[in-house]
């Protein structure tokens, strides 16, 4: 009896396939691992010469010609780039994420129905464009036609703003900007988000959407109080990956930035970001200043880091706050 | 019984139609379709304040689609559209002039799945009263809240733990705070879609009794699977059927209706009897 139930065949694959997958999965650890420990290796010279807080908040960059780990002649204050990634990813995200929720909400709930197949598709089209064409169409486009305009109006309307010493919309106006950067990034993180949304709340159960519509709601009642807040953990989770492509874009914001390495607070003002300025100066760095440039990658490593993290500790907080527990 | 059936097939409940009572629903050569299918076709009914109406029939038959004309709960669905007359309380239901959103404040519904909020017992209960015209003090709230739980014979197994969620209740639990969630906002009619298929007999039973309860104040249209359920609670029952048109396409349709204990002993249409004594295909 028990001799039927023993293995029959000699199941080789089986123990491979086991192996071969581990292997993959382990392959992550060792690849991140990898990548952090070496960039942080080459970048720690640097740290260590300029000092961490103050390579994090210097607003001076000037790079030195050291061809050892020793000797180095440059000054490197990160602020300005750190200041153009954040900038352009906050201004990107803070336009992007409500456009986005409209969009989706449009799609899902209003437009005619022969329409949703075709606008849901061509928004997930628009979310596989390259950035370097959102770049070409910004910069020599949108720049001149529309952007160039709508901030020079800016600076005459809000030029005057001051708060606390930080004017935002100071002039003078040369069109390359952290503004015009992070309009375009809105625009290309727009349609990822969008995507992500339009199915999250497509998912969203349709019985607890009906039972407030029974009850009175209006479609906009039942996408605030009820769609929005089940919904919730999709939309931050949408919200990070495009911030997180707005932190990261190099090629679309090196063609709007303007590229400089002084650095003034305005938005109207032209900057440089962390991954802009790592690819713009790679090709012609001496050693010295590669390894400077290693140690704003660390840094903008730490940020995506830190973005995730963020964002799983808000979807943890708010899904223990509201989830199925009280309110 | 010279025309029925020799012995009544199901217990009747002893609830018989209102001498009088006034139309609340008027319906007239009603018909649904989604798309380009006409699913339901020249509903004409009557239904009453303060009775319970019952819808039965096959799967497929309708029962739901009509019942969804009565809240224009269909407006939300992509692509159905209504025709022929319904008449609330008089006024054309789907006049020009008419509010769906009003409708449905007027005219609750409980579904088949309990759909309590991911909220505490009280919010669920409030849900309704919190959007709209009128915003209620707290201590108003509180009483409409008890008022509804109680009404929806809820109050005294919940009293102690307004705060947890509507989702740690059982199923039958859960049903009743649905109710207490329609009812609340004061309707003058619940619409109930088989609100009991999803429960156990116990369960079941509660819900019955206290549709009792509730039609001494709403008017009660329920549609059920079950048609001891609608023998047991119901004053009026109406069948319906599944019926294929000549190109061949399946559509609902009224076959009778009448009064409860009549359809039940002496149905006057052949499928009527045939479906209530389960000689149905
Ligand atoms: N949302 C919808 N879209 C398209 N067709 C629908 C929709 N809802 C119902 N129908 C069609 O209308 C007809 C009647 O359906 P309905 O749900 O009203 O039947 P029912 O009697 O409630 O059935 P059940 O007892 O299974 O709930 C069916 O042919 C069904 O396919
Ligand atoms: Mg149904």
């Amino acid at each position: 009896m028990s001799a039927t139930l023993s293995r029959q065949r000699k199941r080789i694959a089986d123990p491979a396939f086991r192996w071969f997958v581990t292997l993959a999965g382990a392959s992550v650890f060792v690849i991140l691992a990898g990548m952090v420990i070496r960039t942080t290796n080459d970048a720690w010279p640097i740290f260590q010469y300029q000092g961490f807080f103050s390579f994090l908040t210097g607003d001076q960059w000037l790079a030195g010609s050291s061809r050892t780990d020793s000797d180095f002649t440059g000054t490197y204050g990160a602020w300005p780039f750190i200041y153009g990634t954040l900038v352009t990813a906050l201004i990107a995200i803070v336009i992007a994420l409500p456009l986005a929720l409209c969009v989706a909400f449009y799609i899902n709930q209003l437009a005619p129905k022969r329409l949703r197949n075709p606008l849901s598709y061509s928004v997930e089209m628009l979310a596989a464009v390259p950035s370097i064409i959102f770049g070409m169409w910004g910069f020599f486009w949108l720049l001149p036609n529309v952007l160039r305009p709508f901030l020079e109006w800016l600076e005459s309307t809000f030029g005057w703003i001051n708060l606390a010493g930080w004017k935002p919309f100071e002039g003078p106006v040369f069109g390359s900007s952290y503004l015009a950067a992070g309009i375009v990034l809105a625009i290309m993180i727009l349609p990822i988000i969008t995507a992500i949304v339009r199915e999250v709340i497509a998912v969203n159960p349709v019985d607890q959407q009906h039972a407030a519509y029974a009850l009175g709601a209006t479609r906009f009642e039942v996408m605030r109080k009820v769609v929005l807040p089940s919904s919730f953990s999709g939309i931050v989770a949408a919200s990070m990956l495009g911030l997180g492509r707005a932190v990261g874009e190099t090629v679309a914001v090196m063609m709007l930035i303007g590229s400089t390495k002084s650095w003034d607070g305005s938005l109207l003002s032209a900057g440089d970001s962390m991954a802009a300025h790592i690819a713009a100066r790679f090709g012609e760095a001496t050693p010295e200043t590669t390894k400077a440039l290693m140690a704003i990658g660390v840094v903008l490593f730490l940020f995506t880091m830190i973005i995730n993290i963020g964002a799983r500790l808000l979807v943890w907080r708010i899904g223990r706050v509201s989830g199925d527990a009280a309110v | 019984m010279a025309t029925g059936l020799a012995t009544p097939l199901t217990p009747h409940g002893g609830r018989r139609p209102t001498e009088g009572a006034p139309v609340v629903f008027e319906l007239g050569g009603v018909n649904v379709s989604y798309g380009t299918h006409r699913a339901v076709r020249d509903v004409s009914m009557d239904i009453h304040e303060r009775e319970i109406t019952a819808l039965i029939g096959p799967s497929g038959c309708g029962k739901s689609t009509v019942l969804r004309c009565l809240n224009r709960m269909n407006d939300l669905v992509p692509g159905a559209s209504v025709s022929g007359k319904v008449a609330y309380r008089g006024a054309d239901l789907y006049g020009a002039d008419v509010d769906s959103i009003e409708v449905r404040r007027r005219i609750g519904m409980v579904f088949q799945k309990p759909n309590p909020f991911p909220k505490s017992i009280y919010d669920n209960v409030a849900y309704g009263l919190r959007f709209g015209p009128d915003r209620l003090s707290r201590s108003d709230l509180d009483d409409r809240v008890e008022a509804a739980l109680t009404s929806a014979a809820l109050w005294d197994e919940v009293k102690d733990k307004l705060n947890s969620s509507g989702h740690a209740l059982s199923g039958g639990q859960q049903q009743r705070l649905c109710i207490a969630r329609a009812v609340a906002v004061r309707p003058d009619v619940v619409l109930m879609d088989e609100p009991c298929s999803a429960l156990d007999p116990i369960a079941t039973a509660k819900i019955e009794d206290l549709m009792q309860k509730l039609a001494d104040e709403f008017t009660l249209v329920i549609v059920t699977h079950n048609m001891q359920q609608a023998a047991r609670v119901s004053d009026r029952t109406a069948f319906f059927t599944a019926d294929t048109d000549s190109e061949g396409v399946r559509h609902g349709r009224l076959v009778e209706y009448d009064a409860t204990e009549k359809i039940f002993n002496r149905p006057a249409d052949q499928r009527t009897e045939d479906y209530i004594s389960g000689r149905f295909g």
